[in-house]
């Protein structure tokens, strides 16, 4: 359903084809990353450290080296010391212990050899051994005075030099006086969140091919979600030349962030020199769930102030995420992503910390989830407080142009007045609640960004059209590409063939990351396409004999008065007498992103028995800006909407108190199947972006920000119980149900 | 690591007398995952699927006789079978989806030890007894007999499960099994409960109710069973049943559940598998 009718006629922009890769994905056929072989080819397998943290004191591979099969092993000393400054330096690590290991996984060496069986084999014989150190495994832990550090090597970043720390960072965010307007607000409503560890779940584990050669080249095959990034970050890890390493994408079995950083590849290259063999390396679940990236845990003390009339006064918010043993950003970005209201007064305190745990990853909209939840439930109670409808208590809050995010900046043109007005007038918020269910709202937003993509448009000499680019599909984008494409040139979209190119056949392409590729990349197609009709019209004019001023591009053809039009195809037909072959590339750093706003909305029934939650009907709206193909904006809604239920409801790490995970694999880590899930209806919002051609806005991470905060509004609302620890898992929910009582 | 698929009882029996460290198997829906896992390879996977004995499902006088190697969707697709232990059924239909139930078998489900497994209290209510082949011939014992603790069965080396057998449900008897896990399917039970009731009018003439997952085996809940025996069900008799099942749970914590939240809703789940026995008791079973 498409709230917002397409207002502005366009051809193929808004239609759903099938999608070009559809039907190799459909029949089996589509090659992903673990599904290339090269002869010859050795497998690996890790050594993985059995403790949380631990001095790794010596290493003993001699007996591995020696048992059948086995051709290359390589351990932190393989790698070069990298500057602490440098950019890769925490991933290196991560990829390979270097005396220390951070968490329970983490790599301390890897055996190549011609089977599976043989490189588990000779894994399980080499020798480690460990002085173990004390784990810090939580926020509480971790920030106690006096902890111990989870990574000698850590200090804050953006402070003054001090001794190491387990903080990453800390971000002081202030505007108005917060204290002064809560002191003076009507209400005042204040609690405590946490929440555990989750991973992205990605189906597809990683996984990677990798032949190097004597000449100092490699190639590198394997599924990401940005093979210039693993080109760089791989060169970099190893200290080599970025060009001399060649990657070629795979298609790519689900990411969600998680597959923005590197974990196989440089060990493979490592391998593969070594033994002179080409090497691949394919993860279990297991190393999956204990070795790559979740995202983080949280917790968080969150206090809003009201008028009585719903006027949200001030907010002020500590909130801390766990980091795993390296920091990075997430809790500068988390204290970034609260600012979906105006409220005057902003007093915010975030904070990174480090933990002995997995080292976290990207997870769509990082750090986004946990402020919201948090927000969105006190933003909930003050409704219920004050006897609002919570969707009017949002609008009255609502940020528009020109009101200031949590750092400072204007918001440009956004669309959240325009998501909660669709909401309202939906058909599910339009209906009755079900009799012994309840219903609860909540609202997210995320930035999203712009970055380097390129393209390159080849037309082909049957009027076609091939379309490259460096952005992995993750998401549908070669079918966004074919559309913009055929919208441009005025051709049929089956008649463009969409291609996501390896690091030497397209121009360098940033990681596709912060939903940016149907907008940046497509920014890039765009403008190659009318690079190339410019191109069309001069040869139409030199066909006519008339001056290139005098033609107009109409519909996929040339347009000379009183001349019959010249179709493309008639066009690329005559391009060697015309000036050869015809062909564009566009390379940009796109600016612009527009947020993409959502308010989601669920009825729900609780078992107040069993604490059992169940999702009766669940609707997701959200500003898509101009959705190109609206299937797959659709089936980016959902699939956030999803994600953020299983992590609203039951995913989380399980840490015995050792810090090893106790359900690394899906079996106990429980993310949802189908039959937990109603459909998810969507309404698509389109408030076009001012800074994209048609007015795009990424759409790929908003979804998965506002289920939590849904779903514990409408557990409040079933229960009279408000649920501040995620997963609200059926023994939590339980629990305070029986406290209640 | 060898396969072997034997034909009749006989040869599978030799083969395991034969090869120390072999292990039978019938959908391997517990054993694959558990190589995976990393426990030792056994030196002779026999596949039991190809004895006709142990795929047979059978009913003449008065009872029905099971193999123990047989799809367990084959009895949830079997209707008479529903309609007469629709408990059991409810178990069975419950093992990981549709797709493993078209592999596990309730032999399986049985020997694989796990106090968690489905399709073992329901069997147990309604007294189900298996036979077992052992070195020097069969014999037959209560399912209730098999499972000693969490992976460990009382069956002695090279001895497998032919069959089960259970025994028409008299008149005006049903039963009911019903679990908690946090997903919908491909989940274990985080607590389960079967109950069977045998009806005289409105008066509760037989009753058997059994926990699983709140254990290191199966649990019955003889105080349960004697507060329904003669009773005519009501919410307090169902308070009571519930108040013994929490009593008779002696669970763990672990990664699928609390020791609080294991105990509180062994009654719950016992109340509720009692209240629908014997809503479909008092429809005539």
């Amino acid at each position: 359903m498409t709230a917002t009718e397409n207002p502005t006629g366009y051809k193929w922009i808004g239609t759903r084809p099938v999608r070009h890769d559809g039907y190799e994905k459909v029949v089996g056929k589509a090659r992903f990353a673990a599904d290339l072989d090269l002869t010859g080819q050795l497998y690996t397998a890790y050594v993985r450290s059995p403790h949380a943290h631990a001095r790794v004191l010596s290493i003993d591979t001699a007996a591995a080296e020696a048992m059948p099969g086995v051709k290359a092993i390589v351990t932190g000393a393989d790698f070069p010391d990298l500057d602490p400054l440098d950019p890769n330096y925490d991933v290196s690590i991560n990829v390979m212990a270097r005396g220390t290991a951070l968490y329970h996984g983490h790599a301390i060496a890897a055996v190549a050899a011609l089977t599976k069986a043989e490189a588990r084999a000779a894994a399980a014989a080499v020798a480690v051994s460990y002085d173990v150190l004390p784990a810090v495994l939580t926020i509480d832990e971790a920030m106690a005075e006096g902890a111990p550090l989870a990574n000698e090597e850590n200090y804050q970043k953006f402070a003054p030099p001090g001794d190491p720390t387990n903080i990453s960072t800390h971000t002081p965010l202030e505007r108005g006086d917060a204290a002064e307007a809560l002191a003076g607000a009507d209400i005042v409503i204040e609690r405590e969140f946490d929440a555990a560890h989750v991973h992205q779940g990605y189906i597809e584990p990683h996984a990677c091919v990798v032949d190097a050669g004597l000449d100092g080249k490699a190639n590198v095959w394997c599924s990401s979600q940005g093979h210039f990034m693993i080109r760089a970050v791989t060169a970099g890890i190893l200290g080599r030349e970025t060009s001399r390493i060649k990657v070629t994408p795979a298609e790519i079995g689900g990411g969600f962030g998680g597959k923005t950083t590197v974990y196989l590849e440089p060990v493979a290259l490592l391998l593969s020199e070594k033994s002179g063999r080409p090497v691949k390396s394919v993860m279990t679940r297991e190393e999956v769930l204990r070795a790559t990236g979740p995202a983080p845990g949280c917790k968080m003390r969150v206090k809003i102030g009201a008028t009585k009339d719903g006027e949200l006064v001030a907010l002020d918010a500590w909130m801390a995420y766990s980091l795993g043993a390296f920091g990075d950003f997430a809790g500068m970005v988390g204290a970034m992503s609260v600012a979906s209201y105006k409220f005057p007064n902003l007093k915010l305190e975030a904070w990174g910390v480090l933990t002995n745990t997995p080292k976290t990853a990207a997870y769509r909209a990082p750090s986004a989830p946990h402020a919201a939840f948090a927000i969105e439930s006190v933003i909930d109670e003050i409704a219920i407080e004050l006897d609002m409808d919570p969707i009017d208590l949002r609008l009255k809050n609502a940020a528009v142009e020109g009101d200031l995010t949590a750092m400072g900046m204007p918001h440009p043109r956004i669309g959240f007045v325009e998501c909660l007005e669709a909401l309202k007038a939906s058909p599910h918020y339009q209906s009755p609640v079900p009799e012994g269910a309840s219903r609860g709202v909540a609202a997210g937003f995320w930035f999203n960004i712009g970055e380097q993509s390129s393209a390159t448009v080849n037309l082909n000499e049957d009027g076609t059209a091939t379309v490259l680019t460096g952005s992995p599909d993750i998401g549908g984008s070669r079918a966004s590409m074919a559309l913009m494409t055929a919208e441009e040139l005025g051709i049929d979209v089956y008649a463009i063939t969409p291609v996501v190119a390896d690091t030497e056949a397209v121009g360098f392409t940033d990681v596709t990351e912060g939903s940016r590729a149907t907008f940046a990349t497509g920014k890039a197609v765009v403008e190659a396409c009318r690079e190339l009709i410019g191109e069309l019209k001069i040869r139409a004019a030199t066909i006519h004999g008339v001056e290139p001023d005098q033609v107009e591009w109409i519909d996929g053809a040339a347009h000379v008065e009183g001349k019959d039009p010249l179709s493309l195809a008639q066009i690329t037909e005559q391009a060697k007498r015309t000036g050869g072959p015809l062909t564009a590339t566009a390379s940009l750093n796109a600016a612009g992103a527009g947020p993409s706003f959502a308010v989601h909305c669920a009825d729900v029934t609780v078992d107040e028995e069993t604490g059992q939650v169940t999702i009766i009907r669940y609707t997701a709206v959200q500003d898509a800006g101009t959705a190109i193909h609206p299937s797959y904006v659709e089936g980016q809604m959902q699939g956030g909407s999803v994600q953020g239920i299983g992590w609203a409801l039951n995913e989380e790490y399980i840490y015995n108190a050792d810090g090893v995970m106790q359900n690394a694999g899906f079996l106990d880590y429980r993310i949802p199947v189908a039959s937990d899930i109603p459909m998810i209806e969507t309404i698509i919002v389109e408030v076009p972006n001012p800074s994209h051609p048609y007015g795009v806005r990424g759409v790929g991470e908003t979804g998965i920000v506002p289920p939590m905060g849904t779903l514990g509004n409408a557990i409040r609302r079933a229960t009279g119980v408000r649920m501040t620890s995620m997963p609200m898992s059926p023994p939590k929910v339980l629990a305070r149900l029986s406290e209640n009582n | 690591m060898k396969y072997a698929s034997p034909t009749t009882v006989d040869e599978a029996r030799s083969l395991l007398a034969d090869n120390p460290g072999s292990r039978v198997f019938a959908g391997a829906t517990d054993l694959v995952p558990q190589m995976r896992s990393g426990r030792p390879e056994p030196s002779v996977l026999v596949d039991l699927k190809r004895i006709d004995r142990l795929m047979a499902v059978n009913h003449h006088d008065g009872r029905w006789v099971i193999g123990a190697a047989t799809p367990t969707s084959t009895l949830t697709h079997n209707p008479e079978f529903v309609a007469m232990f629709p408990g059991i059924a409810e178990g069975a239909g419950l093992i990981g989806s549709d797709q493993i139930q078209n592999r596990s078998s309730l032999g399986g489900n049985l020997c694989n030890g796990s106090p968690a497994a489905d399709s073992v209290p329901a069997m147990i209510a309604s007294g189900a007894r298996v036979v077992v082949a052992s070195a020097d011939g069969e014999r037959t014992v209560p399912v209730a007999d098999i499972v000693t603790g969490p992976g460990q069965t009382s069956l002695a080396a090279g001895e497998f499960l032919i069959e089960f057998e259970i025994d028409d449900a008299p008149a005006g008897t049903s039963d009911a099994y019903l679990r908690v896990t946090p997903r919908t399917e491909m989940d274990i039970a985080v607590v389960g409960a079967a109950a069977r009731l045998t009806l005289d009018g409105d008066t509760i003439t037989d009753a058997c109710v059994v926990l699983g997952a709140v254990a290191p085996t199966t649990v019955r809940v003889p105080a349960a069973e004697a507060a329904l025996v003669g009773s005519v069900l009501s919410d307090e008799v169902l308070e009571t049943v519930a108040a013994s099942a929490s009593a008779a749970a002696n669970p763990i914590d672990d990664k699928r559940g609390t020791v609080q939240y294991r105990t509180q809703v062994a009654g719950v789940l016992a109340k509720r598998a009692v209240a629908l026995a014997a809503q479909r008791a008092g429809n005539g079973g």
